[in-house]
């Protein structure tokens, strides 16, 4: 179950938003993808899940285009879950969590007790099941995001997408999220916005810039000052521990010199 | 033998859903401006299905076969239908406000049935049902081409619906105020408001295979519909092929739409009702929303019908009356009601 991407090219309204991305995503792994709003994480995203078609490259699963495998194919394979999916309708959080069985029911397939215990487990897992009853509007932000998440492990799908899955999330909650997300057996690639989240759980890590990937490798390799300074524009200390671990360090920036007033006529 | 009790309830819950519909029916062609009993309807359906050769009245006997009964029959054809469209629509727009007129088509159908009707178009070859089809099909197919050059997405549908609703009423007035009599003009306002009193049963074999047609097609695609919850994009990452879903479920809701239109005239309110009345019955999942939709739909037409019969005595009132009269205030315990909800 392998998936990539190669050269892939997204633009909206003249603007590209996404140019020559190639990533080989490998099996089992976690990979972390980090970079300034705007840079192209969920657009990469979209086109990772097949939800959008790329406007050249591709992206292959088992070396196969996505465009040549059925959708329902694709959703017994890759699972997602993007930012700030709502609804209005009167769903109870179970059911939400129900829906991740889609793929796996035909037209006639009849719910069954196995789907039952899926989705049971997947609602234990996010820590959820004594909420499972609840009606979706009087579920807070970090509530809805559980339930998306259960929906995707619901799916059953090797490989999970996560469009930056801690939003909404307290900390206790972001971190056992990516812990939970860690300790299944799947492949992950998740766009972060907390680079110590990044450095903590990603096998690797991929920083985009501008619609480019400029860097790809182990957490240790990546997060480096230089690079986080001109990718993010931060000054950071990087903390290394003997494992091979790291931690990021946050400067507060020097106060900004005052600014020059403009005088009015200036430059004719 | 647990596992087989989902189904055994499923099966007793459209049993007592038949058995509810037949005794609508029945009401539906008992009660009139001369009340038959309920068991004359029922020799009369077995005379006449099965030879049973019951002694009765050959008036009441024509009066419940040739009008009543064909009539109800339609009326519930006509309100399932428009109800699945609602839910349809309301789903796959993720409106709540979506209802089977959105997409243009009533508007068309009068369009269509004006030109017939007061300016002669068709030359008596085409039908003022047939008119109204034709509308409603052209006004659809517009409608359909300006959403998609608009792009796709929900509101485009919304907003070009609109526009062609606006353009198609417009005509309509403008060809009613420039070229009809005071009793043309008369004559297709009763029609625009809807009118069972026409209905016979060639009536019934157009309208009951295209609701039970639509029907299969709605229940096919009900998990599909389940998915739409979170949106298009969400609906896609769970496997649904959109584009197929919404071309399919839009087409069918427009041949629905068109067929019911052209038999009864456009009713108002229905459509849009119904789908909320039943969600708040058995909950928003469309494997039971989808047949709760129809049979409410197809009792409350039937039930209206009856009414717009006896309300006032010797005269039928326009179904639609009927039907925007109980369904605006029903419409507005909705919207009260959705408002404490959010």
């Amino acid at each position: 179950m392998t998936l990539s991407s190669k050269n892939l090219h997204w633009s909206a309204g003249g603007a590209a938003i996404l140019s020559d991305v190639s990533l080989d995503v490998r099996p089992g792994e976690f990979l972390g993808i980090i970079g300034p709003n705007g840079s192209g994480k969920t657009s990469l995203m979209s086109l990772l899940s097949g939800i959008r078609k790329p406007q050249a490259g591709s992206v292959l699963l088992d070396g196969k285009p996505l465009s040549e495998h059925g959708r329902q194919a694709i959703a017994r394979r890759i699972a997602f879950v993007e930012q700030q999916a709502e609804t209005t309708e009167r769903i109870t959080a179970r059911q939400a969590v129900e829906l991740g069985r889609t793929p796996h029911l035909g037209a006639l397939t009849p719910w069954s007790r196995a789907d039952d215990a899926i989705v049971d487990r997947a609602l234990e897992e996010v820590d959820m099941a004594h909420f499972a009853g609840r009606l979706w509007h009087t579920l807070s932000g970090g509530e809805r995001q559980r339930l998306h998440i259960a929906r995707a492990l619901a799916q059953q799908s090797p490989i999970l997408l996560l469009d930056e899955p801690t939003n909404h999330l307290d900390i206790g909650h972001q971190i056992s999220l990516l812990q939970l997300v860690r300790e299944q057996d799947l492949t992950v690639v998740a766009a972060l916005h907390d680079l110590n989240h990044a450095a903590m759980f990603c096998d690797r890590i991929a920083v985009m810039q501008a619609g480019r990937i400029v860097a790809l490798g182990t957490p240790a390799k990546v997060l480096e000052p230089q690079r986080l300074q001109a990718v993010f524009g931060v000054t950071v200390d990087v903390e290394r521990d003997a494992g091979g671990g790291c931690f990021i360090r946050y400067r507060r920036p020097e106060p900004r010199p005052p600014r020059l007033k403009l005088v009015a006529g200036e430059g004719t | 033998m647990i596992a087989d009790r989902p189904i055994l309830r499923r099966t007793g819950a459209a049993f007592a859903a038949l058995v509810l519909l037949l005794f609508a029916l029945g009401v539906g062609a008992a009660v009139g401006e001369t009340a038959i009993p309920l068991d004359v309807v029922a020799k009369t359906v077995a005379n006449r299905l099965w030879h049973a050769g019951y002694a009765l009245e050959p008036i009441d006997e024509g009066i419940i076969w040739n009008y009543r009964l064909s009539r109800a029959m339609v009326a519930a054809c006509c309100g399932s239908a428009l109800a699945l469209c609602g839910v349809i629509l309301q789903s796959l727009l993720r409106n709540a406000l979506a209802d089977p007129y959105i997409l243009g088509i009533s508007a068309g159908a009068s369009t269509g049935a004006v030109s017939v009707a007061i300016l002669g178009i068709g030359a008596g070859a085409l039908t003022l049902p047939a008119g109204a089809f034709l509308g409603a099909i052209v006004a659809f197919g517009l409608v359909s081409a300006l959403a998609l050059r608009a792009g796709r997405g929900t509101s485009a549908i919304i907003l070009a619906g609109i526009a062609g609703s606006q353009l198609f009423n417009a005509l309509t007035s403008f060809i009613v105020t420039k070229a009809a009599s005071a009793e043309q003009a008369r004559g297709i306002m009763f029609w625009l408001l809807g009118n069972l009193s026409g209905v016979r049963w060639p009536d019934v074999w157009l309208a009951l295979p295209v609701a039970i047609l639509g029907l299969i097609v709605c229940l096919w695609h009900a998990r599909a519909l389940d998915a739409f919850t979170f949106g298009t994009e969400s609906a896609a990452s769970l496997g649904i092929p959109v584009r197929r879903v919404y071309v399919v479920l839009i087409a069918i809701s427009a041949l629905l739409t068109a067929t019911m239109v052209s038999i009864v005239g456009s009713i108002g309110f229905v459509g849009l009702v119904i789908p909320h009345a039943a969600r708040m019955v058995v909950g928003v999942r469309h494997g039971l929303l989808l047949p709760a939709s129809a049979l409410i739909g197809a009792i409350f037409m039937i039930a209206a019908d009856v009414l717009s019969r006896v309300i006032i005595p010797g005269q039928v009132l326009p179904i639609g009356v009927i039907t925007a009269l109980f369904g605006a205030p029903a419409f507005a315990l909705i919207l009260s009601q959705r408002r404490s909800a959010l």
